[in-house]
């Protein structure tokens, strides 16, 4: 059965930046089935092989039909959005079948839960009501052959060519061995590891300190803020994943320390930008309306200031920026509050 | 106590209506065959393992260096006369492997093990014997529930009545229909909890009402030390268990045993907590040895299958809900001192002549409330639940191919790693269907409550000093007590709608203050201290915090408020 091994196509879902750098990576050792719900995009991207300002390769096949995909493909890689994660997962569940294996690439929590306000007194989230796209995964459909891709890697950087790696995470070694035979070329790297939840938290909770790196730069401040905003930031997504089931081992990897300082140093990155624009004065709601595409640190920071507080974790940097996004707080006088926190020990979990 | 009422459970007609039709006697007709099979397959999976001849050597080597150690330190008397001679030649013939060549010492590690091998697949095998078994059924279900009737009406001439039965004693509820149904087209695998040395009889008894024909299970080797628990054991069709022996040879033979017996479409029970809850905790993290066994066996059966009709495995998880153990006060002083000084803990053999373990039945049939078993919906290897049909369906309720699991890129391979995780998360499934299945009775609804409140009366103590507190302090009000337990009582239904627990029916029939009578009463009725009971002023007291911890710890791992 190697035929089936090497020439069934893998399937991508979702046309964003990431989606397309996915496909392009696996386009180089496989046939790629990418799949976008808006039909009129995917016959534009279909002429013009263009998707999310990367020109598509040509072993790339575009469709809008998601029970073709699945049929098509053992393997999949999901790369949306997680606001629309457990919808899509919904729709198609029913074409999901025991065989299948997934790969996500998604980098945010996902809420089982409609209270209004998850930041108010009494009405915080613990574990039991936040996912991660996994454990959405596991949820919704019969596939418990799940993986997650996390790492540097910056879309359009990898469009461009440039070496890179990632880490594919998974309890199951035949996750990792396919995602590395389908993603590894001379350019990129790609690692295994099991700790598939430390690894997707790594991914999550980094995006609140790229947020907060955008800040520092649009404050106007330098490295040495951003070296101390960096280390602290690390320590605090420690603390936070922890006591949501993660590893401390994932965080100093790729995944973590690796994807923390790509995120918190370059322009390119969306959270960056998020707090970049927020320390010059824009509101959340404006930055918000005018993204092209989500930035996921948004919606972490609500969340995890909510488990913060649920769980009783140190958390200064997320609290603060929930402060300056729903509070109306100064990014000025949070900076001031930040640099009286009284840390007196530096590392204590190692 | 609780009221006995006239038996209304029904009876099931066997599946299987003659015992030559029952698949152990089957095994036991073929008995020498199977256990040759045993001996290939494990030889083979073992040179897997360790696949060049220094590795073999040295295996046997710490194998050989463990047993002659068992043997100095820890000998039972069910142990067979030439032990120290079988491992003295071992280590006899390991000397010579040194001396040869590569080519010649490679066929002598081989013939060790395998001779290893067969010592141990001999060991361990059962032999049923249907007549035998026929005999320790009706001892069991005839002669115990005469002791019982004898007890209970308090007169010797109750012996002969035959007005209450076990049936009246063991209340079975749950998924009864649906598990024969199942044992008709597959083979089960019962999993229940385990609290007490009683419960394979209980379990044993159970099997026999729901009229499935004998399962086989491993039986600790340490009950083959009494010679009338050996008889019974060995016609139960029970193969044994030494859980002194941890090295990998006797590991491998074992695991072998119990997946080819699998293969071979013989119902079997596991109690995959390993050995009896010290804690008196609901079963939190199951052993996984012989769960991965099923895990195989059934991959296996697939492979076979391919596609045409697989064989498949079912597991039933059954949970055992007692208002008495008694073991208790053994059982919880072992846990606290394992957990307060983690000491090296020697597996003892509790049971040592025939006569305690008598006086022990006596004692369980005679004294012990009443008790229920539930018998849970049956799940596939992958703890999804089954159909009557044997079908196993997703959340929503559609069928699935499970075999696909056990594939990728469209066909089967063997994948230990992979079937390693599918059996950890089988077992998550058991212990979440555990609690869900478990049935909170009002007995041990009064030890949480009132241990809970000692607890919270002496906050700044810790667990040991706590249980050290003399018994003239630990008096609770009764309206302070009915206060928290009916708080808890309210959250244990909340919790029963959620379907995270099932409740006794008492505890919906009656009002609360009869609830308190009935579990202050009844929780370790018979224990010479009573965990909890009335003072003279109607407040409520203990003569043995410990043991109240046991009963309060059935509740443990629910959220319940602590006070």
């Amino acid at each position: 059965m190697t035929s089936r091994k090497t020439n069934r196509p893998v399937g991508v879902i979702g046309l964003g930046s990431f989606g397309t750098a996915v496909s392009n990576l696996l386009a180089r050792n496989c046939p790629v089935i990418l799949y976008g719900r808006n039909r009129e995009q995917v016959l534009e991207i279909r002429e013009t092989r263009i998707s999310s300002s990367q020109p598509l390769d040509s072993n790339i096949k575009l469709t809008d039909d998601v029970e073709f995909l699945c049929n098509s493909c053992d393997i999949i890689f999901p790369v949306v959005p997680s606001s629309g994660f457990r919808q899509l997962m919904g729709m198609i569940s029913s074409f999901l079948k025991p065989y299948h294996i997934l790969i996500h690439g998604t980098k945010g929590f996902d809420i089982k839960d409609d209270r209004e306000n998850i930041n108010q007194e009494g009405s915080f989230l613990s574990r039991n009501e936040v996912r991660t796209m996994s454990e959405v995964i596991m949820e919704e459909s019969v596939v418990v052959r799940i993986g997650c891709l996390a790492g540097p890697n910056l879309a359009q950087e990898l469009a461009e060519g440039q070496p890179s790696a990632t880490v594919v995470a998974s309890r199951f070694n035949e996750v990792i061995r396919e995602g590395q035979r389908l993603l590894r070329s001379d350019l990129f790297q790609v690692y295994g590891s099991s700790d598939l939840i430390g690894v997707e938290l790594s991914g999550v909770l980094k995006n609140i300190i790229a947020i907060a790196s955008g800040a520092i730069s649009g404050l106007g401040l330098g490295e040495n803020s951003r070296g101390l905003l960096i280390s602290r930031g690390m320590v605090e997504m420690i603390y936070l994943g922890r006591v949501l089931g993660g590893n401390t081992q994932a965080f100093i990897g790729l995944a973590g320390i690796g994807d923390l300082v790509t995120t918190c140093t370059s322009q390119l990155s969306r959270n960056f930008t998020v707090g970049y624009r927020l320390a010059k004065g824009e509101s959340i709601e404006n930055i918000i309306r005018t993204m092209e595409e989500t930035a996921e640190g948004i919606n972490t920071v609500k969340i995890a200031r909510s488990l913060a507080k649920y769980y009783k974790v140190r958390a200064p940097i997320t609290e603060k920026l929930y402060d300056i996004m729903f509070e109306g707080l100064s990014p000025k006088t949070a900076l001031q509050y930040l640099m009286k926190y009284p840390f007196n020990v530096d590392i204590d979990f190692l | 106590m609780l009221k006995l009422g006239k038996s209304k459970a029904p009876v099931y007609e066997p599946i299987l209506p003659g015992s030559e039709n029952w698949p152990v006697v089957r095994l036991s007709r073929n008995r020498k065959e199977f256990i040759d099979q045993v001996i290939r397959e494990s030889f083979r999976r073992i040179k897997e393992l360790r696949n060049t001849p220094e590795m073999l050597q040295e295996e046997i080597e710490i194998t050989m260096f463990r047993e002659r150690l068992r043997i100095k330190e820890n000998p039972w008397k069910v142990d067979p006369d030439d032990e120290l001679l079988f491992w003295s030649d071992v280590k006899n013939n390991l000397v010579g492997v040194d001396q040869r060549s590569r080519n010649k010492s490679h066929l002598i590690t081989d013939k060790l093990l395998k001779d290893i091998i067969i010592r141990y697949a001999n060991e361990i095998a059962g032999n049923f014997k249907p007549s035998h078994y026929r005999l320790a059924r009706t001892i069991v279900t005839v002669g115990f529930s005469r002791l019982f009737n004898a007890a209970q009406l308090k007169s010797f001439t109750g012996l002969f009545r035959g007005t209450l039965t076990l049936q009246d004693k063991i209340q079975i509820v749950g998924e009864n229909e649906h598990i024969r149904k199942l044992a008709k087209i597959g083979t089960i695998v019962m999993v229940p909890t385990h609290f007490s040395n009683l419960d394979s009889i209980t379990i044993g008894f159970v099997i026999h009402s729901l009229g499935l024909p004998p399962f086989i299970y491993g039986a600790g080797l340490n009950l083959f030390n009494i010679s009338i628990i050996a008889y019974f054991m060995n016609s139960l069709g029970a193969y044994k268990v030494d859980r002194r022996k941890k090295n990998m040879i006797y590991l491998e033979t074992l695991k072998m045993y119990s997946n080819l017996a699998l293969q071979n479409g013989l119902h079997s029970l596991f109690f995959p907590g390993g050995t009896r809850s010290r804690s008196g905790i609901l079963e939190s993290k199951l052993k996984l040895g012989l769960l991965s066994t099923a895990m195989e066996a059934q991959r296996i059966n697939f492979m076979k299958a391919n596609g045409e009709n697989p064989k498949k495995i079912f597991v039933v998880p059954v949970v055992l809900n007692y208002n008495f153990v008694l073991e208790a006060v053994g059982l919880i002083s072992d846990y606290l001192s394992q957990k307060g000084q983690e000491r090296y803990y020697m597996e003892s053999d509790q049971f040592s002549s025939s006569y305690k373990i008598l006086k022990f039945l006596l004692q369980f049939f005679t004294r012990s409330s009443d008790m229920s078993v539930t018998v849970g919906r049956g799940m596939d290897l992958l703890g999804n639940y089954v159909d009557d049909e044997g079908n196993s369906l997703d959340r929503k309720g559609n069928i699935i191919r499970i075999e696909d699991y056990f594939k990728i890129h469209g066909s089967f391979d063997e994948n230990p790693q992979r079937e390693g995780e599918y059996t950890k998360m089988l077992s998550d499934k058991l212990v979440q269907e555990y609690h869900r299945l478990a049935r909170c009775s009002a007995s041990h609804l009064s030890a949480y409550t009132a241990f809970e409140f000692f607890r919270s009366r002496y906050r700044k103590l810790d667990l040991y000093s706590l249980l050290r507190i003399p018994h003239e302090y630990l008096i609770i009000p009764y309206d302070d007590f009915r206060k928290s337990f009916s708080r808890r009582l309210s959250q244990i239904f909340e919790l029963e709608k959620e379907g995270r627990i099932q409740t006794a029916d008492h505890l919906t029939k009656k009002k609360v203050d009869e609830l308190i009578q009935i579990g202050v009463n009844n929780v370790g009725v018979f224990h010479t201290k009573r965990p909890l009971l009335f003072n003279k002023e109607g407040d409520i007291t203990t003569q043995d915090l410990k043991t109240l911890y046991y009963y309060r710890n059935r509740l443990e791992g629910y959220d319940l408020e602590k006070n």
